[in-house]
């Protein structure tokens, strides 16, 4: 009884979390990153949350305002 | 080519584009879609510090929820462009990069570069076809005499 209580809540928590992450991908979010390309052909990718993309995003963000009001 | 010809051809060959802005290296405006000069000084100031990071980009991509912002440059000279969510990235990449070439190369290539591939074509079939008919016209005037 208590293996099939275990199994059901393993089974929602699971369920939430993937549900979460599918959401998250869809909505954008965590999706905010930077790629950046060299002239030698290697590129580096900073993702959010990285100090590199702490200085780059709201640059970005600047570019978009400015080049949309 | 003139700046201003090639972003205005940049931005009517890519859907993806919503506007852009060209500049030389040092940041002087050459062209932009953008009506405001000042935004689009400002643009380019911003750009700047985008490619500005160590080790010398050449490209820059960043992705936000509202939109992709694009830098591209070269030796002489920097294109920034704004689209909205999702762009084939390497679509873009590649308009701007043509943008770039365009607009260092000198009027008369450029405007050869211009000339669509369907017509240059017929004008080569043209050109190889006259000597034929010189020819042809001799043999006849030949003929007569």
């Amino acid at each position: 009884m208590a293996k099939g209580k275990f199994a059901a809540v393993a089974v929602a928590v699971g369920s939430a979390l993937g549900a979460a992450a599918i959401w998250r991908r869809r909505s954008g979010q965590g999706s905010e990153r930077v790629e950046v390309y060299y002239a030698d052909g290697s590129m580096v990718t900073f993702p959010e949350g990285t100090d590199e993309a702490a200085r780059l995003l709201p640059v970005a963000r600047r570019v978009l305002w400015q080049a949309r009001s | 080519m003139e700046a201003a010809q090639a972003l205005a051809d940049l931005v009517e060959i890519s859907s993806q584009i919503e506007s852009a802005v060209l500049a030389k290296s040092d940041g002087s405006l050459l062209a932009s879609t953008l009506a405001d000069e000042e935004r689009s000084r400002a643009v380019i100031h911003e750009a700047l510090d985008l490619v500005g990071g160590d080790g010398n980009p050449t490209q820059v991509e960043a992705i936000l929820p509202e939109g992709c912002v694009f830098v591209v440059r070269d030796d002489e000279r920097l294109v920034v462009a704004v689209t909205g969510r999702d762009p084939t990235s390497g679509l873009v990449f590649y308009d701007l990069k043509t943008c770039l070439r365009l607009a260092g190369e000198e009027p008369e290539a450029a405007k050869e570069a211009a000339v669509p591939r369907r017509r240059r074509k017929k004008e080569e079939e043209a050109a190889e076809a006259e000597p034929a008919q010189a020819q042809a016209a001799e043999e006849a005037s030949d003929g007569e005499g």
